[in-house]
């Protein structure tokens, strides 16, 4: 199915996602990286509050080259995801609804998707160019000294992604490496 | 004896880092073209024409064809009769990454110390492979490394019982298991003989090669065939979302090894194979 979603991602629009969906997404989502998300689990540890409003949010995996003058935003395409998934489960428990990366996740990761509610989207690795004329606004939310690394509030448009792990944990990586 | 400004060392890999970041060499654009006709998977195709849309995105608009621009990898293949005068060889390649890196609005994604991981904020340094050879020129070759196909790449000590079939069967094992995070259609590139290290430069050097040359090699030009055969018979395909591309080509370079080894190393690389050269 071919859909237009707007963010914040409830879970009633998360749970209706079904694997292989293919998602035109606006509004706001929040781009963290490696460095960003072992902050945010240690700022959990301390009982501090995350830098933004994580429940019913988006999360992309994204660490953007740097603007050029007049641009948004440089090159701006998914990181590998997996590597975010020893911090994912706290996350999720915290209300993340949605999130945006590339490449599988960890067992782990999938169970507390089914429990929470969450959907995770892939968008086209090695396309930042052209990824990157969807973001419309950008700006350092948190963090800003990790450089590529901060958190940023992004604003897309029409951001082009398709459904890989949905909530009722239907994997379509999976899927299609089952039916070799 | 040839005297050498280490300056015109820094201005090309300078130069090479910006363009190796904003557009794909030809063979490469012509592998990606042509696999997007022959791909069997609609929605493969339709990820393909992203991919040559973000090409021309790239080149038009000035932003790299990937945010990961990569950990630059130099090669540096020096004759013998050269002399390199006005300072340190090393500092002067660091210096072009860094202005490369800066001037050409790339990623900075380089940690000093592995453990510590704070960003060194200028991409250096760069990993360098240096090569002396006869005669006195000075070929540089950057080729900037993303680390989403880097940290799928493997080696494997095998013994040598296990042969071609075992070599085949682990080049096919490790794109199967790089699957969707490496970026696929992949370039895989694989070593074969030398020691535990050669062999993973072997491989590096393998993504340098021309897309579609095989091997001069007669017995290795058919591995590579038949890898590249079985490869895109997983069915992993563009984006791993499934599809008859899931690797671009095979290269394989080999060297002589031990009697009692036959190390292998597949060093992968997503469809964003990047790599420029320039002679001084």
């Amino acid at each position: 199915m071919n859909l237009k979603i707007t963010t914040p991602l409830t879970k009633e629009i998360a749970r209706s996602l079904k694997a292989g969906d293919i998602v035109s997404l606006t509004g706001v989502v929040y781009a963290a990286r490696d460095a960003a998300h072992k902050r945010m689990i240690e700022a959990l540890a301390e009982g501090k509050d995350l830098p933004f409003d994580i429940t019913d949010a988006v999360i992309y995996y994204l660490g953007p080259s740097p603007a050029r003058e007049g641009q948004v935003i440089g090159s701006a395409g998914p990181t590998t995801a997996g590597r975010m998934d020893k911090y994912t489960p706290a996350l999720l428990a915290k209300g993340l609804r949605g999130m945006i990366g590339k490449g599988r996740r960890s067992d782990a990761v999938v169970e507390s998707m089914k429990e929470t509610g969450a959907v995770y989207f892939a968008a086209v690795g090695g396309a930042g160019a052209l990824l990157s004329k969807h973001i419309t606004k950008s700006e350092v939310l948190a963090y800003e000294d990790l450089g590529t690394e901060a958190i940023r509030r992004l604003y897309v448009e029409d951001f082009p992604v398709i459904v890989v792990i949905d909530s009722e944990g239907k994997d379509l990586y999976d899927r299609k490496r089952n039916t070799l | 004896m040839r005297e050498i400004d280490v300056s015109l060392v820094t201005n090309a890999i300078r130069d090479l880092c910006i363009e190796a970041n904003y557009g794909l060499s030809s063979d490469m654009e012509k592998a990606l073209a042509d696999a997007s006709v022959n791909e069997e998977s609609e929605l493969g195709r339709s990820i393909f024409s992203m991919l040559e849309e973000n090409l021309k995105i790239a080149k038009e608009d000035q932003i790299p064809i990937c945010q990961d621009t990569g950990m630059a990898v130099v090669f540096l293949t020096v004759g013998q009769d050269v002399h390199f005068t006005g300072g340190s060889l090393k500092e002067a390649v660091n210096r072009g990454v860094a202005q490369g890196y800066e001037e050409g609005y790339l990623r900075k994604s380089v940690v000093g110390d592995p453990l510590i991981r704070e960003n060194t904020k200028d991409n250096t340094p760069a990993v360098i492979h240096y090569e002396i050879t006869e005669g006195d020129g000075v070929t540089i070759t950057v080729a900037p490394k993303g680390f989403g196909s880097e940290n799928m790449s493997r080696i494997f000590m095998l013994k040598p019982a296990d042969g071609r079939e075992g070599v085949l069967e682990k080049i096919v094992e490790a794109v199967k298991d790089a699957g969707p995070n490496a970026c696929p259609p992949m370039v895989v590139g694989v070593g074969i003989g030398g020691t535990f290290e050669q062999c993973a430069l072997l491989a590096k050097k393998a993504l340098l090669r021309e897309v579609g040359q095989k091997s001069s090699l007669p017995h290795i030009a058919e591995l590579e065939e038949e890898a590249f055969k079985k490869i895109n018979e997983l069915g992993i395909g563009p984006a791993g979302l499934g599809g008859s591309t899931t690797a671009l080509a095979v290269a394989i370079e080999t060297y002589a090894t031990h009697i009692a080894g036959l190390p292998v190393a597949v060093n992968i690389c997503c469809h964003v194979n990047r790599h420029a050269t320039k002679e001084l």
